[in-house]
């Protein structure tokens, strides 16, 4: 049923807290060595739809397949152990904060590798030299800027070898030109380590550069509505909403409204 | 303008400061008929804000009601602009809370509920006991590091409150005693008083509730931030569990350094009660010393030592599940450091009521 290269597929998967569904029959398959974009207007639940694939909420119905396995089917042992192909840059970074920089990065390898000391120094240096931030090995999260702190959680993100990568709205709260390089560091980083990313945003110059395939999710009728890169959606699709996000009109908001 | 339009004349300020919020009256409309335009006259329009705005707005949906087509186009431009902002009806009052569900139920709810809870604590405790265990053996992955912090943060910072504290409690406790037994010339006797007291209850008590106070609200609220800054997503993720990463040390920590800290504080205690007998009965200092000595068994300090132990591991083990089940905002910080301290000291006086009966049903 699923291509030989496609990574992640999800069948179905309907997303809800308690009665209120966020997000249903949402369907795709993410190609390997694709930037694959999660799209669509504030609280659509973009960012829900990611937690429930990096094992943060349990998707109420359908299937997340990792490989061929059933992510939710599998007891919490084996998740963890699928859980060490992602890798997962946070919207607020996350860094733990009563770690140093260089620590946060450090401490996955220290859990779960039977690496040295001395061998982890070397490879949490290398991986913060990735991101342009090994000067700030020794520094604390409170003692850097957003943008530094976005950088050291992709270097926390990319620590284990991960071959997926989870990136939560990036580009949010950055300036233009961090975010920007920002940009240029994921598309870097996926040819770097052969690795393929998701990625939830709403940045459209972002998306417009680096993403390559894509779903678009709708907060009123709480499906996915489109799917296709984002450069795409914006050339060739007609679906009024779509067409209104990927252009940045406002006039069809309220429009779409009083429709429901 | 053609004679029957209704035109609505308004003139002067119309400012928050300066006349308030005018109403429109429900019976405002009452002299038009429907599919009539309402006009209005703003040429003796003065000063103007949300106060014009607001009536305006009233004026719109009377006019809606009243079938009236409402003409904007005489006001001014900018507030022209602002009105075409606002919706015509304003928003429902969202329905209160439905009807309570009948007693029965509400009981079993809250039954379920604590059961739940219970179970989840335990679960807790004995993730917590386990990874203690396997500390032992040095294979818990707790950075010895954090738990170097969280001790200094539990113990040695504590000392200068649990001082001054139980020393106040000692010095009041001898002053009470002094003044009543003194009638029955048994003055020695207060050595016994503090000394008992403070070993067997006071001492553990006061100490465990200043630390519910102190550690526990600062736990929950650190474990409350994290959650939100979602530093224990970042952690699940990995793979990394919880239990062992942030409860274990800080509850750790407080079970090793409380039944330190209650040891110094009864010291502290019957030394605030020696230096009010001192100064207020005629009896040598060495000789209140070893009736102390004399009158206060080793057991109680044993009894008030192992209760201190239970007490920290119950406030550690409250704040933290209180601080992970915590929402996500400042306020849900706030919330969850305030419920931890109350849970805790509560706790507390609760463990100690069971102790009492345990002691006496045991005879120590």
């Amino acid at each position: 049923m699923t291509e030989p290269d496609t990574l992640i597929s999800v069948r179905d998967l309907t997303i809800a807290f308690g009665p209120k569904v966020i997000q249903q029959n949402v369907s795709f398959d993410l190609k390997r060595g694709s930037i694959f974009a999660v799209m669509g207007g504030s609280g659509c639940g973009k960012s829900t739809l990611l937690k429930s694939m990096i094992g943060l909420l349990r998707p109420t119905s359908g299937q997340i397949l990792v490989g061929g396995e059933d992510y939710w089917a599998q007891n919490e042992k084996r998740r963890t152990e699928l859980n060490h192909r992602y890798g997962v840059l946070f919207q607020s970074a996350a860094l733990w904060s009563s770690m140093t920089v260089g620590e946060n990065v450090a401490l996955p390898m220290e859990m779960f590798t039977d690496l040295t000391p001395e061998v982890i120094r070397r490879l949490v240096e290398l991986k913060l030299g990735f991101v342009g931030m090994e000067q700030a090995i020794d520094l604390m999260p409170s003692e850097i800027s957003g943008g530094m702190r976005k950088r050291a959680g992709l270097a926390r993100a990319i620590a284990l070898e991960p071959d997926i990568l989870f990136f939560d709205e990036p580009s949010a709260g950055l300036d233009p030109i961090t975010s920007a390089r920002l940009d240029d560091l994921i598309l870097t980083l996926r040819d770097g380590l052969g690795a393929t990313i998701v990625i939830v945003s709403h940045e459209l110059p972002s998306l417009f550069k680096i993403a390559d395939d894509g779903i678009f999710l709708d907060a009123r009728t709480h499906t996915p509505i489109a799917r296709g890169s984002p450069r795409d959606l914006r050339d060739h699709n007609t679906i009024p909403e779509v067409v209104a996000f990927m252009n940045r009109k406002a006039d069809i908001a309220p429009a779409s409204e009083t429709k429901g | 303008m053609r004679t029957g339009t209704p035109c609505l004349h308004v003139q002067g300020d119309w400012t928050v400061q300066n006349g308030g919020m005018a109403p429109f009256p429900t019976d405002g409309l009452n002299q038009t008929h429907q599919g009539q335009t309402l006009q209005i006259d703003t040429t003796g329009l003065q000063q103007w804000d949300s106060a014009f705005i607001t009536f305006l707005w009233d004026v719109k949906q009377a006019a809606g009601h009243a079938g009236l087509t409402f003409d904007p186009t005489h006001l001014p431009e900018p507030a022209q602009r602002l009105l075409a902002l606002l919706p015509e009806q304003p928003a429902a009052k969202p329905a209160g809370p439905g009807p309570k569900p009948p007693l029965l139920e509400r009981v079993g709810d809250i039954t379920l509920n604590t059961l739940t809870e219970t179970g989840t604590v335990a679960e807790l405790a004995e993730e917590t006991t386990k990874g203690a265990l396997k500390t032992v053996t040095g294979k818990s992955g707790m950075r010895l590091k954090d738990l170097a912090t969280d001790i200094w943060n539990a113990g040695p910072s504590a000392l200068l409150i649990v001082g001054v504290v139980n020393f106040l409690v000692g010095a009041i406790l001898a002053f009470v005693g002094l003044v009543e037994l003194r009638r029955f010339a048994a003055e020695i006797y207060v050595a016994n008083l503090v000394g008992i007291a403070c070993a067997r209850e006071i001492s553990a008590i006061m100490t465990a509730i200043i630390m519910a106070g102190r550690t526990g609200g600062a736990y929950a609220a650190r474990i409350s931030t994290m959650l939100g800054n979602e530093e224990i997503d970042a952690l699940q993720v990995f793979g990394i569990p919880v239990s062992t990463y942030i409860l274990l040390p800080s509850i750790l920590s407080l079970a090793l350094m409380m039944p330190l800290l209650y040891l110094y504080g009864t010291l502290i205690a019957i030394l605030g009660g020696f230096v009010v007998a001192m100064s207020m009965m005629s009896v040598s200092a060495i000789g209140y010393w070893t009736t102390t000595f004399d009158g206060v068994a080793l057991h109680e300090f044993v009894f008030g030592f192992v209760k201190s132990f239970f007490f920290a591991s119950f406030i550690a083990l409250a704040a933290c599940r209180v601080g992970l089940k915590a929402g996500r905002s400042a306020a849900d910080v706030g919330i969850a450091a305030t419920r931890a301290v109350v849970i805790g000291i509560v706790g507390i006086i609760a463990m100690d009521a069971v102790f009492a009966v345990i002691a006496n049903a045991l005879d120590i």
